[in-house]
């Protein structure tokens, strides 16, 4: 049995430009709902190195992603100020780099308006006395970083002020056409297993690297995205406090983001024809601590927290043949099916970078009134998002300060992500969710140097508690969220994460014996 | 040197790699064991320094509340040198928020020792008068029942300047520090004799304070300058020979001029403190490398006693086990016992904080009990400001550990 709902737009995508789109939709008074098959954010916004360009790193090889990049720099630090912090970032150039690149770099912003000044060399070593002595000029340009499942919640509760409809884990089974209109989708909850046919004057593919697939399900060809997939390591604390580039043409391991309590290197770029491969091999990690040595030097000695994939969204024209991912033009494509195909009621948006989402929605959304034949106008360049009213920009020290507060009255459940049990009830109420993994996303709960080894016992204890889970759903709410953190944990295992994984392992297998959960009956004759 | 970005605060900083979250610390930390206000060492040490940022302003103020004693480093099997970078995130705090008057005063232990001498009766008098003790409370912040140590009314480096010892042995360069030049003079002279009687030749340079009490309160900057200069001042005697060492009594002290001069405030590189620190020992762990190699005289008449020992924090901070313990088990008729509380509570200047004596005390509960129960008529402790905590908790007299040696050699 199915119910229906009936809505302006339909988003299929819960990424930052999908929830992007539900905000800037719904801003613009039209109703929305928006469906992804998993979590918000669970896909390739949820799996980057946390970075707002500068606009710094297309300076030279693509100016207009420069502009864009520092553009939406400036708008994003306004209305998501509660999401960033005002890390600021340095291009430096290592014995590595071409020197030659250097002036080029600065030529390159200056034609672009990115704000970008050369600075002293020891007056950066100061700043930042981890990176390489060796490096022979420095420019300090805007970057900063982004929470990003912070923000795409923020985006999701904001639609939701407006009317939006935001459902998490309904993956799309079945796009409706009648004739050259699509006419809606019909979904499925990944929990529930109920569908929904959702009626939409205008449905958005917003799915990103999976947008061929929804295109395809919509009998629309040729919607062909290279998926792009890179590595990230995340270290177990901060070695830098802004972000450091390699001044030099975009290429594998030349960033480090200091971004929450950790700093991530990235990245590489592969082709897969798979937008769910998460391979992670070997050989990929070694490269990439090298190049995190070449930034800064004992970076191979400190400590790896964790390893992920994700994959960029490239957009290939059908005709042309290069499959050098980092060669596809990283802009956005907006695909209006109705010029393309000759299809109305549908727009895929795809490509382009988490920093210039939002410019990805406002364009989507400007298409989806121009097939309603309406007259909308955009006001997410400065409508602020809920929690950065003030415009406060978001501070590491913030967590710590808020714990101060509450030293003696507020139990810490995650130690490592300072979440306490106040917070986490919280959540568990409100996301209505038996998955660890979603509390994970919404407060960073298990992601710090034990990855989950203090607390997820705990936060068992306190879900089962809370929603009168049977004992055997607990457990596999326990054993998904460690196997979901072994996937980042195992191909990083050397040096002290090797030893947290070992005291992990003995808490888990050794104690606890979570590998071996006495069964339901085991349990009622024992009693 | 006032950067919070040098070199080896990376160092500190890059042991919190090294936590596996195990919680030993926060077990054996004597602080967080008996107030809230301390959440305690894992916390404050390698958790919340991943939230610190250079140079944003600081957002707490429960690190002021970890005494310094060095436990939690001590304990950590896994190398998280964890009291130190509490040490860089209290001078960040202070810094920050301003020093109290209190702690510019009672942290400089020169400063008060010269001007309590010459006027020692009438400063005893005040420091032991409840009523100007009350006041100092309310106005300073000092804790009116505060161990406060009494003046000697003379000093020790004036008795050591007007005596001739022996004009041959072997030189050593005695490093006396503050406690024994100001409050317990009679503890030098014993070292002093000690030491001639195993056939040292005792050079007492002129010096002053190590910088620890200044350190410990987080005036990094102050300390950085005191503890230089003590280390220009010893330098010079030691560097043209490199068989002469430096020996000191006050084992905080020595083990500032050892370690955490060095490691907490960042002065890896300066080349006197490098030297005076490699060539530093305390008396009791000279005392008996010389017995281990059978040079130390063992002409030790019975002394009938019972005695109850305690091996100070900062004792254990050296690293060098209990010599204490082993030298006067060399006494015929001597009864030891050893203490097993970790903490007395006092951590230099920690307990006469108004706002922090009730938590010294309850730290120091646990080994005034067992200092009661050991029947023992007077505590043995390396420490002097430890001394003076053991005796204000249990009313028994304290002594350093070589004051039995001394009477042993009928000296």
């Amino acid at each position: 049995m199915s119910t229906t709902l009936s809505t302006d737009v339909l988003v299929i995508g819960g990424g930052a430009t999908g929830c992007g789109v539900a905000w800037d939709a719904s801003l613009r008074g039209l109703d929305v709902v928006l469906v992804d098959r998993g979590d918000l954010a669970e896909g390739t916004s949820g799996r980057f190195h946390g970075l707002v360009h500068s606009g710094g790193r297309y300076a030279v090889k693509d100016p207009k992603a420069a502009e864009e990049c520092i553009g939406e720099n400036r708008i994003l630090r306004r209305i998501a100020a509660d999401c960033i912090e005002d890390t600021g970032g340095f291009f430096v150039t290592t014995p590595w780099d071409d020197p030659e690149y250097a002036d080029r770099f600065k030529a390159g912003c200056a034609a672009t308006g990115v704000d970008c000044e050369e600075i002293d060399l020891a007056a950066a070593l100061r700043e930042e006395p981890r990176i390489n002595p060796s490096i022979s000029r420095v420019f300090r340009v805007p970057d900063a970083n982004i929470d990003v499942w912070k923000t795409v919640w923020a985006l999701a509760r904001g639609a939701q002020d407006h009317g939006a409809r935001v459902l998490p884990y309904h993956a799309a089974v079945a796009i409706h056409r009648e004739g050259d209109r699509v006419t809606g989708a019909r979904v499925r909850g990944a929990r529930t297993g109920e569908e929904i046919d959702i009626e939409a004057r205008v449905t958005v593919n917003a799915s990103g690297a999976w947008a061929g697939r929804v295109a395809e399900l919509a009998g629309i060809e040729g919607v062909r995205i290279l998926p792009g997939r890179g590595i990230m390591i995340a270290m177990n604390h901060r070695l830098v406090n802004t972000c450091v580039n390699r001044c030099q043409m975009p290429t594998d391991g030349d960033i480090i983001v200091p971004i929450r309590t950790v700093c991530v290197i990235g990245t590489t770029d592969e082709h897969t024809e798979d937008p769910d491969d998460h391979t992670v091999f070997q050989s990929e990690v070694d490269a990439m601590l090298d190049d995190g040595e070449k930034l800064v030097p004992g970076f191979r000695e400190a400590r790896a927290l964790r390893v992920w994939t994700g994959v960029r969204p490239l957009f290939e024209d059908a005709k042309a043949g290069n499959t050098e991912t980092r060669d596809v033009t990283r802009a956005h494509a907006l695909l209006d099916h109705e010029q393309r195909d000759g299809v109305t009621g549908f727009v895929t948006i795809t490509g382009g970078k988490l920093t210039t989402f939002r410019l990805m929605a406002e364009d989507t959304v400007d298409a989806v009134c121009r097939q309603l034949g309406q007259e909308r106008a955009c006001s997410t360049r400065t409508e602020p998002l809920p929690g950065s009213e003030n415009g406060e920009p978001y501070r590491l020290g913030e967590r710590l300060e808020r714990k101060e507060q509450h030293l003696s009255d507020a139990q810490l459940i995650c130690e490592c992500e300072m979440v306490n049990r106040g917070k986490l009830e919280d959540a568990i109420r409100r996301r209505a969710t038996t998955n660890l993994d979603d509390i994970r996303r919404l407060l960073r709960l298990g992601m710090g140097p034990c990855q989950g080894g203090f607390c997820i016992y705990r936060a068992t204890g306190i879900l089962h508690g809370l929603d009168g889970l049977s004992a055997e759903q607990a457990n596999e709410a326990l054993r998904h969220f460690l196997q979901e953190r072994w996937k980042g944990v195992w191909p990083i295992l050397y040096g002290d994460q090797l030893r947290q994984a070992r005291l992990d392992d003995w808490i888990f297998q050794g104690v606890l014996g979570v590998g071996h959960p006495p069964s339901s009956e085991l349990d009622r004759s024992a009693t | 040197m006032s950067s919070t970005s040098t070199p080896i605060d990376d160092l500190l900083r890059g042991s919190l790699d090294h936590c596996v979250k195990c919680t030993i610390c926060e077990t054996q930390c004597p602080v967080s064991n008996v107030t809230p206000l301390f959440p305690g060492p894992k916390y404050a040490g390698p958790q919340a320094e991943r939230y610190r940022v250079g140079d944003e302003p600081s957002v707490e103020w429960s690190v002021d509340y970890c005494s310094g004693c060095g436990i939690c480093s001590q304990a950590c099997p896994q190398g998280v040198k964890i009291a130190e970078i509490n040490a860089q995130a209290r001078h960040k705090l202070k810094r920050q928020n301003g020093i109290p008057l209190r702690d510019r005063i009672i942290t400089r232990p020169t400063w008060l020792g010269r001007a309590g001498t010459p006027v020692a009766p009438l400063a005893n008098f005040t420091l032991g008068f409840k009523p100007l003790r009350a006041l100092g409370e309310k106005t300073l912040g000092v804790h009116r029942n505060g161990p406060a140590p009494k003046f000697a009314g003379r000093r020790f480096s004036k008795w050591a300047r007007g005596r001739s010892g022996p004009v041959s042995g072997r030189r050593i360069v005695y490093f006396h520090g503050c406690g024994t030049e100001y409050y317990e003079p009679w503890e030098g002279q014993k070292v002093v004799e000690i030491l001639e009687h195993n056939g040292f030749r005792v050079e007492v340079p002129k010096q002053d304070c190590c910088g620890l009490p200044l350190q410990s309160s987080g005036l990094f900057d102050d300390a950085r300058k005191v503890v230089l200069r003590l280390a220009r001042a010893l330098a010079p005697h030691v560097r043209e020979d490199p068989e002469t060492i430096i020996v000191g009594n006050a084992t905080s002290c020595t083990l500032m001029l050892k370690r955490e001069a060095r490691e907490i405030l960042g002065l890896e590189d300066d080349l006197d403190l490098k030297l005076v620190s490699e060539r530093t020992y305390d008396i009791c762990e000279l005392l008996l490398l010389l017995h281990d190699r059978g040079e130390l005289k063992t002409d030790f008449k019975p002394v009938s006693e019972r005695v109850a020992y305690h091996a100070p924090c900062q004792q254990q901070g050296h690293y060098i086990g209990k010599p204490a313990l082993e030298l006067l088990a060399l006494i015929p008729g001597l009864e030891v016992t050893e203490m097993n509380a970790r903490c007395c509570g006092i951590a230099g200047t920690y307990g006469l904080k108004a706002e922090k004596y009730d938590i010294a005390m309850a730290v120091g509960a646990e080994l005034f009990g067992q200092v009661r129960d050991s029947g023992a008529s007077t505590v043995a402790c390396d420490s002097e400001t430890c001394r003076w905590q053991i005796t204000h908790g249990t009313g028994l007299g304290s002594v350093h550990p070589i004051d039995f040696l001394h009477r042993a050699y009928g000296l």
